[in-house]
Order: C-alpha cells, then structure tokens, then sequence
C-alpha cells in the first residue's frame, strides 16, 4: 500500500516553543486515519504543514506525493481542507462561500452540492455572519465533500455539530473510504474515531507516541482482570507486568500488561479460579493513558 | 444589578489593552503641538515678521487647511498653524479607540464572554468612553502644561487643550453612535470617518469663504465653520476674544450624542446593529469565483465610499478656486507672496497645485486601508481555508493589490474631475479645467502608490506590526506635508515622505525623474512585500 501522506522527523518551532518535535506520521492511501492527542499536541500545526500553510524547520513531508510547500497549489487541487475553527467572510452568503472554495479548488460538482445542503439542513442564502458556530462548520463540509478530490483533511470537523448532523458527517466520510479516497481526520470525539477511522496516531507534546489500528492499541495497554479463587490469591504483586492488586473476600482484581497473561494465568491456578473476567480498557481510559503520559511503552521501561 | 455594574473593571481592562497605544497618541500630539509652537516662536519674532504672516496665511487654500487667521500673536498663529491637523489625529484617535472597545468586542466574540460574565448592558459602551474621555483629559492637560510652558498666555494655552480635548470626547460620541448603528468595526469605522470628513469639510469652506475682519487681518469665518465642531475649536479664538461659551457648545454636542448612543443600544440586541441582515444568493455569481473577483466584493464598499468624498471634496474645492483670484485684486501683498513662490502658474494653478497635493496624502488613507484588507483576512483566520485551495499566494495578493492600485488611481481622477467641473462652470470652461485638473491629481498618484509598496512590504515582513507600521507612515507623510516646512526640518527628512518629490501641478511642469523614481520603488517594495509573504508562515 502507498502512502498518501508521509512525514519525518519534521519539527516546527514557534520562538522558543517547540511545538512538532521530530514527528513522524504516516497515512495509508485509501485510509480514514483518526489524528488524535490532547489541546496543544501539535495536530493543528502539522495540519497546517501538511497543507504548506506552514513553513517546516526541518524534516521530511510528502502529500500525495508532493511537498507540500513548493507544490502548494498543484496539490490543494487534489485536496479538500475542513479548518478547525471555520471562520468565513461576514458579508458573504454561506451558498456564495461554498462556491467560492469550489471553484478555487477546481470546480465542484452541482448535484452533489445541491444533495449536501439539504442533507446538512443548511440555509444557503443566510449571510456568513448570522451563521452559528455549527453551520460555519457545515459550510465548510459541503464544499469539502462537494469536490472530487483524492484527499480530505479536517481538523476537528464536528466539534459544533449536533447528533443528527454528526451522523450524516459519518455518512460522507463512509462513503468517501469506499470511493477510495483517503481522509485524515483529527478529533476529540473517541466515539467518532472507533466508529470511522482505520488507523490512528496519538500525538503529545509534538510526537507521535503511538500509531495503529485501535485493536493494536488497545492491546498495547493494561487490561483488568477480576478472578474469583476458592483460597485467597498470593504473590501476584511479584510477577512481573501485574499492578494495582486489589484483594476482595474471594475476589481479587488487578491490572496486568499485555503480554504477561501466560505466568499469571499459571500462578493464579493455584488458587482454584472459579470465575476470571478480562476487561480491555474502555476508550476513554485507553486514550487518557496515551495522553497523560502512562503510555505503555514507558509503563513497560520501567 | 444596575445596566452600568461591571463598568469599572472593563475600563481597567480597556486601559490595559490600550496602555501603549494610548499614550503614543497623547504624547504623540502633544510633542508635534510643542515641536511647532516652539518653531513658531522662533520663526516669527518681530511685530513685522508676524504680520507678513497673518497676510500670507489668508488664502482660501491655506484657510481651507488650517483655519482662519486670528490674530498677528504667537499664540494666534500656532493655533491657525495646529489646530485643524491636530484636532483630526484628536477626532481619529478617540473613534478608533471607542469602536475598538464596543463593537469590535461584540464582533470578535469578546463582549459575549464579558456579558455573561456580571456586567450591565450599559457598562461595555460606558467604560469604552471613560477610556477615551481620559485620553482626551490628559491630552488636553499636556496641550495646556506644554503651551503655557512654551510661553503662551495661560488663558490661550488651556483654550487650545480644552478645545481639542473636547473635540476629541465629540468625535467619541460619534463613534458611540456609529457603533450602535453599523453591525461591524469597519462600517462604524467608516461611519465614524464620514462624520470627520464632514466635519472638516464644512469648516474648510467656512474658512475659506471667510471675510476680512473690518480694519484688521484676522478673518471672520463664514456661516459653514459654525456647524463644524472643529470649526468652533477655532472660533473659541483663545488668544484673542476667548469665547469660552464655545466650549459649551461642544459639550452640550458630546452630550447630545452620547445620550442618542445610549438610547440607541437599549433597542437593539447585543452583536447586532440597527438594521436587519438581509439574505444573499444561494449561489455565487460567476465574477465572485476569482481570487480577483472576492477581492472586489470584500473592496467595494470602501471604493464606492471614497469615491463619494472625493468627488465631494474635489468640488468643493474647484468651487472655492474662483475666491483666490477675488482675493488677490484686493490683496496685494498676498499677490506679491505668490509670485515668489510661483514659478510661471496662476495664483489659481498654485491654488490647485497645493490643494491637490495634500488631497493626494487624504487619498493615500484608502491606499493604506485597501492593502491592510489583506493583513485583517489573515488574521481573522479567512485567509487559511483560501490559501489550502489551488490559489497562489501572489494570486490572491495581486488581486487587492489591483483594486487599491486601480482605486487610488480612480480617486484621484475623480478628485481632479470634481475640482474641474465645479471650477470649470465657475470660469466658463467645463472640459478644458476637467482634463487639467484630473490629470495634475494623476500626477500626485506616484505618492500613494510608492506608499502602497511600504504597505506592502511591511505586510511581508512584520506581519505583526503590519497595521501600526502601515499608519504611522502615513501619519508621519501628513505632519511632514503639514507642518514639515514650518519647523524647518531638513530636506532629508522631508524627503521620506514620497509626496514632498512631487511638484504642485498645474503650478509646475510635471517632472518625469521623481514620478518614475516613485513608482519604481513601489514597485520593488511591492515585490519585496510578495517574495517575503511566500516564504513566511501564515499568522493569525
Ligand atoms: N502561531 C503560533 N505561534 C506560537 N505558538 C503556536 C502557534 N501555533 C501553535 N502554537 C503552539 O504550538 C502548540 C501546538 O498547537 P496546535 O494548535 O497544533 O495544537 P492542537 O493539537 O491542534 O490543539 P487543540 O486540540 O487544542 O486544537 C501549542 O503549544 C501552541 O501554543
Ligand atoms: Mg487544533
């Protein structure tokens, strides 16, 4: 498989602030890659050096093949761009706006748009200043998926929008995958990127700390067991991998590392199990372990 | 909860965001008013010397800019010298600084933060004027300290303090009014400037059109001065009469307004103005879809506004042409002065020629605003979404850089028409005055233009300078076009503003050197400006 983005080592320094520090990022062609990690990683910024808004200091960045700061123009044709925070030209009206994008992108194709509008209930006809935080949003979105490009970046492209606009969001970016078209999608919604994305990188503090699929995520981190024993369970705090054990009356629970299941599993027979349950960690305690600093492969060097 | 709870900690707050801005103004002022009234002392020393003056500055062309002569003392003549110029910066100063602190708040975002927070829905608008208010009352001290300590009567120097103070807490009323109305900082902006350029404008014919006083040189000004509040700055006469009684004419006139202002918030809701927005296209019309074509639709307000005040000015100012030759038959001293200044013009080309080349740095106002357009789409955060499609950074520059190249050239056409036409009819020769008169303001174009290449490159190069850079240089070209000659600075320091290379036509043969010299180096600072816009970041 080709990759239709692919960074190195880039770094970017704002002053003193070193806000991407050595990055890499790789994004399969035809993937919906979920860009995640907390406010201030460095999403937006590789965003916007991805879509040579940006000057890198150094490394190496490739964008559908082209670099994306000597190419920028014969490479935003291949592309479609939703920003985070969409700000629009007050005394523009939201239909004149969607054109606008659209034709300085290549040109967008009518029915589609017309389908888009309706299915994104937006009035076209309002002014750009009168629209809220949610229909700038769809503004954007409808001349992104109005053009028949090979690439879609969008930063945080549902942050404003309700439930129902959201799955009709979910809609297009389905059907974007199974035109074989490539998305990158940075987001805060963990429902969201489960739901939509192939692969995902975590990024903190302007590094990738960890990329893959979610399964191969969720298996890069603790799972909790709770096993129920006919004699109380003793010596698990030795075994390596084994935390946070926690003995009930005939039940004991602990938080055990991928990867260390055989010799607890044979420690705790033992024991007499009469009852073992193992819960992978729910979304939102995998990516608080990713973005508060407990990532496994630290957890692991320890 | 009173409607005025919260005013004082949002005053603290306008103050802190306006701590360097604020005191540039006010010192700023305040050192150009001692710079001049100190030259003025040294320049006019002897009972002779200041009566050549008082003959020299009545002319309709220098009236119209700086106001009627008053009187053949020191503290007469500073006034006539300084007042008007400094009285716009007072105006400008006080409704940029209250448009900032009330409707550019609402439009950014910032007064919805603030109002939910515990604030009344009188305090934003209260506490932007306190701020301005307190600019002006120190101004005001510093004109009256500086003045009386550079020898002035006490009476005259509080007089010229108060009298600019006050008009500059008048022009806060407007601004007040015209945030209320227009829904955005630019229109109150543009609202705001309408009301100055009316304001000057009136008095400019007042005191052109003013009459010598019986057996004196002073000038009585005529009716039109009186509905201007600089122009009752001027009639205060502080070194003379002291018709203290004006200055209650400007407060009653700020409080007018200030009272219409708070009137006019209570009936509109907040991030809204007075008139409803009305729906647009649903789809874009062909001519919007080029970096070229938003670039006209975002400009074109500004043009068509423009476009209106310099016709008027340019008409106004034709019309009085006629008073110079009037003056002059009976005037000649005045007669005398202008033959040594002149080369081989008639009083009226000398007339036009200074009139039209101080027109060419009010024009060079639209330049400096038409380019900053491109410094406020990147930073309102337009500009990303624009620049991540298949236009080119020196695409979409060139598209504004066309319009405020094309639009100052259009309204120095139309200001040099204006003045043809009205002089024209006035000497019985419509199209011959039209095509002379239009083409000497084409010849002040390189001025502008070479400015637009400063614009241009400061942009480029300090982005987040870009809008105070770009001003100041404007406001330095206007106090070197105004006062520049009076303090006897050196030629090199007048020459860094591109308009002292220009000769006054009609009064002087175009000259080819300096109009391409002008021209070549907006043209480079321009390329500068685009080859360092290319290679920088975008920032917001
Ligand atoms: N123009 C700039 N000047 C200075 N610092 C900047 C600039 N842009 C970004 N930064 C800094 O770079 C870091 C990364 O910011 P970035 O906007 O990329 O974060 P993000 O991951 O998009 O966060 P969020 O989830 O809040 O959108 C932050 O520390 C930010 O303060
Ligand atoms: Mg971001």
């Amino acid at each position: 498989m080709t990759a239709a983005i692919s960074v190195t080592k880039l770094v970017k320094t704002f002053g003193p602030t070193r806000a991407l520090d050595e990055l890499d990022l790789s994004v399969r062609t035809g993937e919906v890659h979920g860009f995640l990690g907390p406010n201030g990683a460095g999403k937006s910024t590789t965003i916007r050096v991805l879509l040579g808004l940006l000057r890198r200091d150094s490394g190496e960045v490739s964008v559908l093949g082209a670099d994306p700061w000597r190419d920028a123009v014969s490479l935003h044709r291949r592309l479609a761009y939703v920003p985070g925070d969409v700000n629009l030209w007050p005394n523009l009206s939201g239909g004149e706006a969607i054109d606008l994008f659209g034709a300085l992108r290549g040109g967008l194709d009518p029915g589609r748009r017309a389908e888009l509008v309706e299915r994104f209930e937006l009035d076209p006809t309002k002014k750009c200043r009168a629209y809220s935080k949610g229909n700038r949003q769809k503004v954007a979105l409808v001349a992104a998926f109005a053009s028949d490009v090979e690439l879609y970046v969008l930063d945080e492209p549902t942050a404003g929008l309700d439930p129902l606009m959201d799955s009709v969001f979910r809609s297009y970016v389905q059907e974007a995958r199974e035109a074989g078209r490539t998305v990158l999608l940075s987001s805060h919604i963990l429902g969201e990127v489960e739901a939509l994305c192939d692969r995902i990188s975590i990024i903190r503090e302007g590094r990738i700390v960890e990329s893959g699929t979610l399964g191969e995520l969720r298996h890069l981190t603790r799972t909790t067991v709770s096993v129920r024993t006919e004699r109380p369970v003793t010596g698990l705090d030795g075994l390596p991998g084994v935390h946070d054990v926690r003995n009930g009356d005939d039940t004991t629970r602990f938080e055990i590392e991928p990867g260390r299941f055989d010799a607890v599993l044979r420690h705790l027979a033992g024991f007499g199990v009469l009852d073992l349950t193992s819960t992978p960690p729910s979304l939102e305690e995998l990516f608080l372990r990713f973005y508060g600093g407990d990532a496994p492969a630290e957890a692991e060097a320890k | 909860m009173s409607s005025f709870t919260g005013t004082a900690r949002l005053a603290r707050l306008a103050l802190r965001r306006d701590r360097v801005q604020l005191p540039v103004w006010v010192f700023g002022l305040g050192g150009v008013l001692a710079a001049t009234a100190a030259s003025v002392s040294g320049a006019y020393t002897t009972d002779a010397e200041r009566a050549a003056y008082a003959v020299t500055a009545a002319n309709p062309a220098a009236m119209a800019f700086n106001g009627p002569v008053l009187g053949t003392d020191l503290g007469s003549i500073t006034m006539t010298e300084t007042f008007t110029v400094l009285a716009v910066f007072v105006a400008l100063m006080s409704t940029m600084a209250v448009v900032r602190h009330t409707r550019q708040n609402e439009e950014t975002g910032r007064a919805e933060l603030v109002g939910s927070a515990i604030v009344g829905r009188h305090a934003p608008l209260t506490a932007a004027l306190i701020t301005v208010a307190g600019a002006n009352a120190a101004l005001a001290v510093l004109v009256g300290l500086l003045l009386n300590a550079n020898g002035l009567s006490p009476a005259g120097s509080w007089g010229i303090g108060l009298a600019l103070g006050l008009v500059g807490v008048v022009f806060a009323g407007v601004a007040a009014v015209a945030a209320q109305l227009s829904g955005t900082s630019r229109g109150a902006n543009g609202l705001a400037a309408a009301g100055l350029g009316l304001a000057f404008l009136l008095r400019a014919v007042g005191d052109s059109l003013g009459e010598q006083a019986p057996g004196g040189v002073t000038t009585d000004s005529a009716f039109f001065s009186w509905l201007s509040p600089i122009g009752w700055g001027h009639q205060l006469k502080p070194f003379t009469e002291t018709n203290w009684w004006v200055l209650g004419l400007l407060a009653v006139l700020a409080g007018l307004l200030v009272a219409l202002a708070y009137a006019l918030t209570a009936h509109r809701d907040l991030g809204a103005g007075m008139l409803p927005d009305r729906a647009g296209p649903a789809t874009a019309p062909r001519g919007l879809l080029r970096p070229l074509g938003l670039a006209w639709r975002l400009q074109r307000g500004a043009v068509l506004g423009w476009s209106v005040a310099m016709v008027v000015l340019g008409v106004t100012f034709g019309a009085l042409g006629e008073e110079i030759d009037e003056m002059l038959e009976n005037n000649p001293q005045l007669a005398e002065v202008f033959r040594q200044f002149g080369t081989d013009g008639t009083p009226a080309d000398m007339y036009f020629g200074m009139v039209l080349g101080l027109m060419a740095i009010a024009a060079a106002g639209y330049t400096v605003q038409a380019l900053l357009r491109m410094r406020a789409e990147e930073s309102s955060g337009v500009l990303e979404p624009l620049l991540a499609t298949a236009v080119s950074r020196p695409r979409w520059m060139l598209g504004h850089i066309l319009i405020a190249t094309a639009g100052t050239v259009l309204l120095l056409v139309l200001l040099g028409s204006g003045a043809g036409l009205s002089y024209g009819l006035i000497v019985g020769d419509v199209p011959g005055q039209v095509v002379s008169l239009a083409g000497a303001a084409l010849a002040q174009a390189p001025g502008p233009l070479a400015l637009a290449g400063a614009v241009v490159a400061v942009i480029g190069l300090l982005p987040g300078r870009a809008v105070a850079l770009a001003w100041g240089a404007l406001v330095v070209c206007v106090l070197l076009g105004q006062v520049g000659l009076l303090l006897e600075l050196p030629q090199p320091v007048l020459d860094i503003s591109p308009f002292t290379h220009l000769p006054p036509v009609p009064a002087a043969e175009v000259a080819v050197t300096p109009i391409l010299s002008l021209l070549a180096a907006g043209l480079l600072l321009t390329a500068a400006g685009v080859a360092a816009f290319r290679r920088r970041d975008l920032t917001m």
